[in-house]
């Protein structure tokens, strides 16, 4: 039982972090951003070619990670969902274009890194054993970092001057601005910081799981539920999501083994029903 | 008297459009000989009438990511009744429809509260939850599928052969063309009828403001499970067809990136537009196929020009062609 829980705080820290950038970017642009899977890919992709092909020290390779995503993201928030956003009628438009955006970044995936699995030498070899849990090294790395990179982000929400102009455009963009925050400049950090987040989190993951450029979709989905367990646009809702289905999923694969695959099936039966007596989530605004 | 003939002009171009898709471009395939087009074009009517079912769900102000589970289903129950039972398919299409209307409206109860972002991941998951079932079931026989599915056999009242038996014919390619755009054409007409009835009007209500619809005394949860069920309806019609048409269906017949698709296919349209759904269809699937030359470059000159297309036309293709038609 221990070990389950381990597994699924461990996989919860992760999920987390996912939701957190989705959330970001769903609050501040009202987009749904269905590239969240491919910005993970991408960086663990670029975490790859530059830790475990160019031998450069992890660290140094998530970083690069993280600027890659967050140029990428600046520079689809400027280019393509602001031009979009000012002139289109309806506001679903962006989500035609944040789905092109997606298929986009599968080619250029593609493209770039192929469709080989990829991946990289173990950042700490060793494994944990006590009597009730086992657990490798490296992955406790991995979820501390990802624990304390949550913790920094609310830090940084809560208390930095950035983090509370986004905090003000997500609860209502038009009252920030007549408040003098600069709305297209904070909605560009947003967009940056939140693809950032995915690509750091694909960057972390790609050390223990690899990466390959068909998992992108289904990162997404796993997003979008994290999303709906918690509640759309609440980084609390956000975090709560990501740790319930990391617990979720841990529980459900050792409970339901002998089913068969049936966890996620499990899921969203569950999520159904959970939705239909709070449409909003755990912590949602009502029609986010 | 002015509102007559521009009825009546309506009517004649929609049949001269009929025509010309049954009579001239079987014609024209014929004297260039590629055939081939004719299952391009098959599942462009197929893949219209899908996609007309999301534009429904728009019409309510829903967004909606979840047909291909649908025409998974769809697929499935067809291929099941035809296969395990011996039923005759034309007596399967419509069951497969009725059968998606009847689960869509048990999905549909709980789901269509939600609004804006939350029904379209709902949704999503929906398409995923579609495939893991196909998986999971054992009558679906699991990952791989079912297949060889006998083709439609014939109909005939009173000794007259109203459809003749597909697997007898010479070209069955050119009766699945038919059927398609048959089917199409009814359900665009269809279609047309509803967004001008008052139901249609009822629904654009919805669209605009639920509470304040309600408030007047608009039925809403009856209206939103009636077009989401009508909806499903077309999805299950479509993908029971397909299942009919490539004689197999498996899990992956309809994926995420197939609902996906879908929701494309209507935005790319305009979603303030009745044909929307075929001319995105179109568009999309032939842009995709042009584009099988160009290999692996092929999804990323696709999704260059999808995301150049959103910035220049935000409002869907036909915005450009009918921009006066949107400001009355």
């Amino acid at each position: 039982m221990e070990q389950v829980i381990a597994n699924g705080l461990y996989l919860g820290a992760q999920y987390a972090l996912i939701a957190l950038g989705l959330t970001l970017i769903f609050a501040l642009m009202n987009v749904l951003n269905f590239a969240h899977g491919q910005m993970y890919v991408l960086g663990g992709f670029v975490t790859y070619s530059v830790y475990g092909q160019l031998k450069l020290p992890f660290v140094v390779a998530l970083i690069c990670s993280g600027v890659t995503l967050a140029v990428i993201g600046a520079l689809l928030e400027k280019f393509l969902f602001r031009p979009v956003i000012r002139r289109s009628k309806r506001e679903e438009s962006t989500m035609l274009l944040a789905a092109a955006t997606a298929f986009f970044l599968d080619a250029v995936i593609l493209l770039l890194f192929g469709e080989k699995q990829r991946g990289v030498p173990k950042i700490i070899s060793g494994v944990f054993i006590s009597d009730r849990v086992i657990l490798p090294y490296d992955r406790i790395v991995v979820g501390v970092v990802a624990i304390l990179m949550i913790a920094a982000f609310m830090l940084f929400m809560q208390y930095s001057k950035p983090g509370r102009a986004m905090r003000a455009l997500a609860q209502d963009r038009v009252a920030a601005q007549l408040m003098g925050v600069k709305v297209e400049r904070y909605s560009l950090i947003g967009f940056a910081l939140g693809a950032m987040l995915a690509g750091v989190v694909g960057g972390l993951l790609v050390s223990i799981t690899g990466v390959n450029s068909g998992i992108g979709g289904p990162i997404s989905i796993k997003a979008f539920l994290m999303v709906m367990i918690g509640g759309a646009g609440v980084v609390g809702g956000a975090i709560a999501g990501g740790f319930i289905l990391g617990m979720m999923e841990s529980v459900g694969l050792t409970v339901l083994r002998e089913y068969g695959d049936v966890t996620y099936l499990v899921i969203f039966a569950l999520l159904m029903i959970f939705l239909s007596i709070r449409p909003h989530g755990l912590m949602g605004k009502p029609w986010g | 008297m002015r509102k007559t003939s521009t009825a009546t002009l309506k009517i004649i171009s929609a049949a001269l459009f009929l025509i010309a898709l049954l009579v001239a471009v079987p014609l024209l395939i014929n004297a260039t000989g590629r055939s081939d087009l004719y299952y391009t074009l098959t599942s462009v009517a197929l893949l219209s009438i899908i996609s007309a079912g999301v534009w429904i769900t728009f019409y309510i102000g829903r967004i909606n990511i979840g047909q291909g589970a649908y025409a998974l289903l769809g697929g499935y129950v067809s291929a099941i009744l035809v296969t395990n039972y011996g039923m005759s398919f034309w007596l399967t299409l419509p069951l497969a429809g009725l059968f998606c209307a009847a689960a869509s409206v048990l999905i549909g109860l709980p789901i269509l509260r939600l609004r804006g972002v939350y029904f379209a991941m709902v949704t999503l998951v929906l398409t995923e939850v579609a495939r893991l079932l196909a998986l999971a079931l054992p009558i679906t026989n699991g990952a791989s599928g079912i297949v060889s599915i006998p083709l439609p056999t014939g109909i005939s009242l009173f000794g007259v052969t109203l459809v003749p038996d597909f697997a007898t014919l010479a070209n069955p390619r050119l009766a699945f063309y038919i059927v398609a755009v048959l089917l199409m054409a009814l359900c665009f007409l269809g279609l047309y009828r509803l967004a001008h009835s008052r139901i249609g009007q009822l629904c654009q209500s919805l669209q605009q403001n639920e509470e304040l619809a309600s408030s007047i005394g608009v039925n809403i949860a009856y209206l939103r499970v009636i077009a989401y069920a009508l909806s499903s309806f077309l999805g299950g019609v479509g993908g029971a067809m397909f299942a009919s048409i490539s004689q197999s269906i498996y899990p992956s017949s309809f994926t995420v990136a197939d609902s996906v698709n879908f929701m494309l296919n209507c935005f790319l349209g305009g979603l303030g537009y009745v044909l929307g759904p075929m001319i995105g269809t179109f568009v999309l699937y032939f842009g995709w196929d042009l584009l099988f030359q160009t290999g692996e470059f092929q999804l990323l000159i696709f999704s260059t020009v999808l995301i150049l297309l959103m910035l220049v036309l935000p409002n869907g293709l036909l915005s450009l062609a009918l921009p006066r038609k949107r400001r009355v």
